[in-house]
């Protein structure tokens, strides 16, 4: 049995130990939800009527959630851009190969666009997705400005009338304030040409509780507008993106859970949940 | 939440005024622990490192309640302990008896390891040696041409003889390198791996055979600085299913506390050798433990707010600050408008303000600083005497008034600056080594490069190795 349906076996028999209470605890924090989090569910469980305590916490946790929708934006008469945004070596790459995968499949005609034009071989990466998912992508020279290899990409989207623009960047620390107004430009340059209708930031699962921060700054310099939580196929649950919906109210919309195309699925908050607890 | 972190541990110090009781050190341990989780440190680690540290305390709680300072004598406890945990086995990189050293990098998707490869070729290259980079990550799209690219930035020859992308076996190209270094001589071969999750037992026994045919000098686990609580899991199932010799942390160049590196220190008793801290070929240091602690109980770090300072403040301001510490003099208002408008012009001031210790308050001030406040700020300092402008003490009520008339400024508006001075002032005074944490050390000169004794220290321990070239690799930085 979980952990977590023992636990509220024993909430509802009206016997918690200290010890168990300390396991939950322990659990939950190394889920990297927070410690401030975790006190939080805790206090409320331990306050909580025995009878309903586990629909209780799992209200708790849920109201957390953003009431965002979690589906992909799609403009019927225009063209919908995607930004993929975050530190290094997240998997923006890997995962905008994902989504353009999931858009193809659904029958739409996608354009990618290889705005890390800073880290070796990122375009050819790009290219090689590009190549077996069999989409077109837009690249430019090494060490360009991104802006610019995003203005071509919108042209050409527009010219030549795909559904979707998906722009991959550049891995960059948050706190890097000149690479921060670099993407600021691709997001104002694009914009001109065609609205940037999602921008989406790519959190590793395994990231601690510095991806609150990452959050904040990346909503800050270019507005996100939801989240992908990768490499939920490693041993982290990712807990520090609950805490972030949490602190934003902005939504998970996809989690990457392997290497391949496929391994993309939209956010399913109750297995996500019950993730944390066991 | 960092910003709550640096209140937190300025709050602790300051309760604990006077004489300590049993009681006050559990309180503070308890805070230090939760400190330390916030910090990314796994949880078991942050029980026995807080046990510790009370017990350590106790033994000393003689000594602490006769220092003038009890609350810095703890810190000096807690500051120490971590630092010596975290630098208690630094060493250099040891060579192979016959040539070629083999270093084999391992870790989790997107670690950094193929920047770090080409980082460690360079930086061996800076040092007489004569690397081979082995392009073993087959997986990843375009890994072995990211390497290749890589290698030819630093004119290091790459061996990869498999185009990758899911085609070629990283066991043969490893084995194969080592016939090609030994044939042109190289005395280094650094073996760039897939990315891997710990989990994923098909590929830790991959990387088994590659170690196995390779049997490297040694192996290094690469971790992201900004991993959580996995890190211990994580850093486990590589001990266990591949084994490594030490660590490298990457990506320190940005904000996050690095707890994780306690937390894999303290559980597979491996050191850490070296630190990546940025995406350029020279970003790549040693691992300093004295920073690392800092860094983690985020109490700010003195070294790389020198440096980063000495980057970002123009030369002569940063002159006149030097030689202000160097004389002793007070730090002024004028002092603090000139430093003002310097960090103005750096863009990165939250950074360096992140840095600097019990610089909460302020950094969040400066934050919130925009052009027009600097114009009123100069308006308000410029009403002031000489006097005044030394001494925030003599601004008395009818002093106050007085700059406020002469600046057409608000009263509160000279009240919030006085006080914002006032705290700069006192960090100015810490940093002068004053009343300086313990453990953090004094801030030679925002002018020079910083180089903390104790980092050195760390690293002129004996050589392992055989090597007669005798050029310590880590003297070369
Ligand atoms: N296991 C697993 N690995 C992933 C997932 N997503 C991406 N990866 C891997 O993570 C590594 C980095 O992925 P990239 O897509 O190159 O990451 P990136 O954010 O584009 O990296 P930079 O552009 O260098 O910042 C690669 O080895 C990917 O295969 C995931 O969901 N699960
Ligand atoms: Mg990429």
């Amino acid at each position: 049995m979980s952990l977590f349906k023992r636990l509220f076996t024993a909430i509802r028999s009206g016997s918690v130990s200290p010890d168990e209470w300390e396991q939950l605890r322990g659990t939950l924090i190394s889920s990297d939800l927070g410690a401030n989090l975790v006190d939080e569910v805790i206090e409320q469980a331990k306050s909580m009527k025995a009878d309903d305590a586990v629909l209780s916490i799992t209200k708790l946790v849920s109201s957390w959630l953003s009431d965002k929708s979690r589906a992909l934006k799609k403009e019927h008469d225009r063209l919908t851009t995607i930004l993929i945004v975050g530190v290094n070596g997240t998997g923006k790459t890997t995962s905008t190969a994902k989504i353009a995968t999931k858009l193809i499949n659904d029958g739409n005609k996608v354009l990618l666009a290889a705005a890390d034009t800073f880290r070796a071989a990122a375009t050819e990466q790009l290219q090689t997705w590009a190549e077996r998912i069999k989409t077109p992508v837009v690249t430019g020279e090494a060490n360009s400005d991104p802006a610019s290899v995003a203005f071509n990409a919108v042209t050409k989207a527009k010219a030549e009338d795909f559904q979707y623009l998906i722009i991959d960047t550049a891995g960059r620390l948050h706190n890097k304030q000149d690479l921060m107004d670099e993407l600021g430009k691709v997001v104002r340059v694009t914009n001109k040409h065609s609205q940037v209708d999602e921008v989406l930031l790519v959190i590793d699962a395994t990231t601690g509780q510095n991806g609150i921060n990452q959050a904040k700054v990346f909503i800050d310099a270019v507005g996100v507008t939801g989240f992908i939580i990768t490499k939920l196929d490693g041993s982290a649950k990712g807990g520090v993106a609950l805490a972030i919906e949490k602190q934003t109210g902005l939504p998970i919309k996809f989690v990457g859970t392997g290497e391949g195309v496929l391994d993309l699925s939209p956010f399913d908050s109750t297995a996500y949940i019950q993730g944390l607890f066991n | 939440m960092f910003e709550a972190l640096g209140q937190r541990f300025s709050s602790i110090f300051s309760g604990l005024r006077g004489k300590v009781s049993e009681s006050d050190l559990k309180t503070f341990t308890s805070q230090i622990k939760n400190a330390l989780l916030e910090s990314d440190v796994s949880l078991s680690v942050a029980d026995s490192f807080s046990n510790r540290i009370y017990e350590k305390a106790v033994e000393r709680s003689e000594e602490i309640n006769k220092s003038i300072n009890p609350a810095q004598k703890i810190f000096e406890i807690v500051n120490l302990e971590l630092t010596q945990i975290l630098g208690g086995e630094s060493r250099r990189v040891r060579y192979a008896k016959t040539s070629p050293t083999v270093i084999l990098l391992i870790g989790l998707q997107g670690a950094g390891k193929t920047t770090l490869a080409g980082k460690l070729a360079n930086y061996l290259k800076a040092d007489g040696n004569t690397p081979l980079l082995v392009a073993a990550d087959l997986q990843r799209p375009n890994a072995v041409t990211q390497l290749q690219v890589v290698g030819n930035s630093v004119n290091v020859p790459v061996f990869a003889p498999e185009p990758g992308n899911g085609v070629g076996d990283p066991v043969s190209v490893a084995k194969l390198s080592l016939n090609f270094a030994k044939d042109k001589l190289h005395n280094f071969v650094i073996i760039d791996t897939a990315g891997r999750t710990g989990i994923d037992e098909e590929l830790m026994q991959q990387l088994n055979s590659i170690k196995a045919t390779v049997n490297p000098n040694e192996t290094f686990f690469v971790v992201d600085s900004m991993i959580g609580q996995n890190a211990v899991v994580t850093a486990q199932a590589f001990l266990a299913g591949v084994g490594f010799d030490a660590v490298v942390l990457t990506k320190l160049d940005g904000d996050a506390r690095g707890g994780a590196a306690l937390s894999i220190v303290e559980v597979t008793k491996k050191p850490i050798i070296f630190a990546s801290t940025g995406e350029k070929i020279n970003d790549f240091d040693l691992f300093y433990p004295d920073r690392m602690a800092s860094r983690i109980l985020g109490m700010g770090d003195i070294a790389s707010l020198a440096e980063s300072a000495k980057r970002a403040i123009p030369e002569e301001a940063s002159k006149k600050l030097e030689d202000k510490f160097n004389k002793g003099e007070e730090f002024t208002f004028e002092d603090f408008l000139s430093q003002l408008e310097a960090m103005k012009n750096m863009g990165s001031i939250s950074k360096l303000l992140g840095l600097l210790p019990n610089a909460v308050g302020l950094k969040k001030q400066l934050n919130n600083f925009d052009d027009t406040e600097l114009v009123r700020t100069r308006a308000i300092i410029e009403s002031m005497t000489p006097l005044e402008r030394s001494n925030p003490k003599v601004l008395n009520g009818s002093r106050r008034a007085r700059i406020s008339r002469g600046s057409g400024r608000a009263i509160s508006e000279i009240n919030s600056l006085v006080e914002r001075f006032a705290q700069a002032q006192k960090v100015m005074k810490q940093m002068r080594g004053g009343n300086m944490p313990a453990g953090l050390g004094s801030l030679p000169g925002m002018g020079q490069p910083v180089k903390p004794k104790q980092q050195e220290q760390s690293f002129k321990k004996k050589s392992r190795s055989g090597n007669p070239a005798k050029r310590a690799l880590e003297e070369g930085n």
